[in-house]
């Protein structure tokens, strides 16, 4: 089943394209790898999604459906509730665990003091982040090290109950340790959730991904099953970036 | 032959100049408040405290004046900080970076350069006379809170701008609209900036005399509401060791206004440290 359908999907930055005539399908329950040298779209593509786009004012044409229905004619709070992204770098917000979790719940409405508890230990258990901060969520979330904040970010948006989690480079600034962890996060959360990664680690979309896409400069070369890909790409530019021979 | 300096010795030869530097301005800094202390604290008494102002002032308290500089703060602050940090919020997030924004930033810069009694004269004519409010702790307190404005929205402008731009981002992403993203996230972090803005402004409200004197007038009755017109602690020192009414009083005014100033940096202080351990 196709959660989001993108169609002839340009973006431009001022006179710069971003996105060049994007056509990319994306099933339910999946996840898609981005993958792709800098510059390429990636980090833009999924801007678009939740038109994250719009605040840099940027301009877009082409059709985006998620369900069948344009994203560009939803509420911008109901889209984003949907459709989550978790950034490179972890951003926590100041303040509290409890309150980085429960800071998008509570925009789109009121929370009793229980349900926001159980909505926050919920995230958390998915996020595996519970055991290791289940006693002191009152505490400031800019202690975490590293690899909890960004695991704090994924159950933050965990918290919002989107249909789609986004990830721009998620891993890129953490140990193999903390990568691994949110690997298998994401390997648990597929049953439930669908996703997008953009990734510079080629290994990461092989290690995680049904599906991956290869841009280059704004263009989607290739996409396909990921063991597909890695193994005998249709393109000599895809078989090029996987080998390392640029980017 | 020529001379040189090894890097080491210039590094000592650097910090030993910061350190004297450094040293001259503190030392500075705490001779003037234990000059006047020393020779004010010994004149304060409860009753300098609660009394009256008799003959001028070379007799009894500063309770009307104390009275009187806290009102006109207030009024000043109440004032002043709202269209403060509310044009700061306008200048960043509802202007893009342009001539106007540039104009009114310079303008802000311009009018924190301005001397005070620049505006005691435009707030005579303006408040006092023009808008019949006379000589009145409300005109005192108006004229304060034009003065101590710029510096409001000069450093709440600061405070908000260095609010890092992916903060804004995550709270779009999680569905924030841009007046969510302002109250919960971006004010909540510039807080403790914002607030040492409106301490600077208290501070230099407090310890003004030359807009005070022509708008608040000079006063020494108790006032009873801020249509009073009232003499400021800072106006009535000036008045007693200017006319040498009591160059004991004088100092013993000047110690209780240096206290009053010291009191409330410190508990600002105090309230943003709380406040920074509870968010950060």
């Amino acid at each position: 089943m196709v959660k989001i359908s993108i169609r002839q999907l340009n973006l431009y930055y001022g006179s710069v394209q971003a996105l060049k005539g994007i056509d990319l399908d994306v099933k339910s329950g999946e996840i898609l790898a981005v993958i792709g040298p800098a510059n390429s779209g990636k980090s833009s593509l999924l801007r678009v999604l939740n038109r994250l786009y719009e605040i840099e004012h940027a301009r877009v044409t082409g059709e985006v459906l998620l369900d069948d229905a344009s994203i560009f004619k939803l509420p911008i709070n109901v889209l984003r509730r949907r459709v989550g992204i978790i950034f490179a770098t972890p951003i926590v917000l100041p303040g509290s665990i409890r309150k980085n979790l429960s800071y998008g719940p509570k925009l789109q409405r009121r929370l009793s003091k229980t349900a926001a508890g159980e909505l926050v230990q919920g995230a958390l258990r998915s996020a595996n982040l519970w055991d290791e901060v289940k006693d002191r969520l009152d505490e400031s979330a800019a202690r975490l090290s590293g690899g909890q904040q960004q695991r704090l970010c994924i159950a933050r948006t965990l918290a919002m109950q989107p249909e789609v989690i986004m990830m721009d480079e998620p891993c890129s600034g953490l140990d193999p340790i903390s990568t691994a962890k949110i690997e298998a996060t994401m390997l648990e959360l597929k049953k439930e959730y669908t996703f997008i990664l953009v990734t510079n680690n080629t290994k990461q979309a092989a290690r995680v991904s049904d599906r991956t896409a290869f841009f280059l400069l704004g263009d989607m070369i290739e996409i396909g099953k990921t063991q597909r890909l890695f193994t005998s790409p249709s393109d000599q530019r895809t078989d090029d970036y996987i080998r390392g021979k640029f980017g | 032959m020529t001379f040189r300096i090894g890097p080491r010795t210039s590094q000592i030869i650097a910090h030993a100049v910061l350190l004297l530097m450094t040293a001259v301005m503190v030392i500075v800094l705490f001779f003037i408040i234990f000059y006047v202390l020393k020779n004010g604290v010994g004149q304060i008494s409860l009753e300098f405290l609660t009394g009256k102002t008799r003959e001028m002032g070379k007799e009894g308290g500063i309770l009307p004046s104390i009275v009187g500089t806290v009102f006109i703060t207030l009024v000043a602050t109440i004032i002043a900080t709202p269209l403060g940090v509310g044009s700061a919020v306008y200048l960043v997030e509802y202007t893009h970076t342009g001539p106007v924004r540039r104009l009114i930033s310079f303008g802000a810069d311009c009018l924190a350069g301005v001397p005070s009694i620049i505006f005691g004269l435009f707030g005579f004519i303006f408040f006092v006379i023009k808008m019949h409010l006379g000589w009145s702790i409300l005109s005192g307190g108006l004229t304060l809170a034009v003065m101590i404005l710029p510096t409001i929205i000069r450093t709440s402008e600061e405070a908000i701008k260095s609010v890092p731009h992916s903060y804004r981002e995550i709270s779009y992403s999680l569905g924030g609209g841009k007046l969510d993203t302002i109250l919960r996230v971006v004010l909540p972090t510039a807080l403790p900036g914002i607030l040492t803005g409106i301490i600077l402004g208290i501070g230099r409200a407090v310890g003004e005399t030359a807009a005070v004197i022509f708008t608040a007038g000079s006063s020494l009755g108790m006032p009873t509401s801020v249509f009073s017109s009232t003499r400021t602690l800072a106006v009535h020192f000036y008045i007693l060791a200017r006319e040498g009414i009591s160059m004991d009083k004088a100092y013993g005014t000047a110690a209780v206004l240096i206290i009053i100033i010291l009191t409330i940096n410190f508990i600002a202080y105090r309230l943003m440290h709380r406040f920074i351990a509870r968010y950060y």
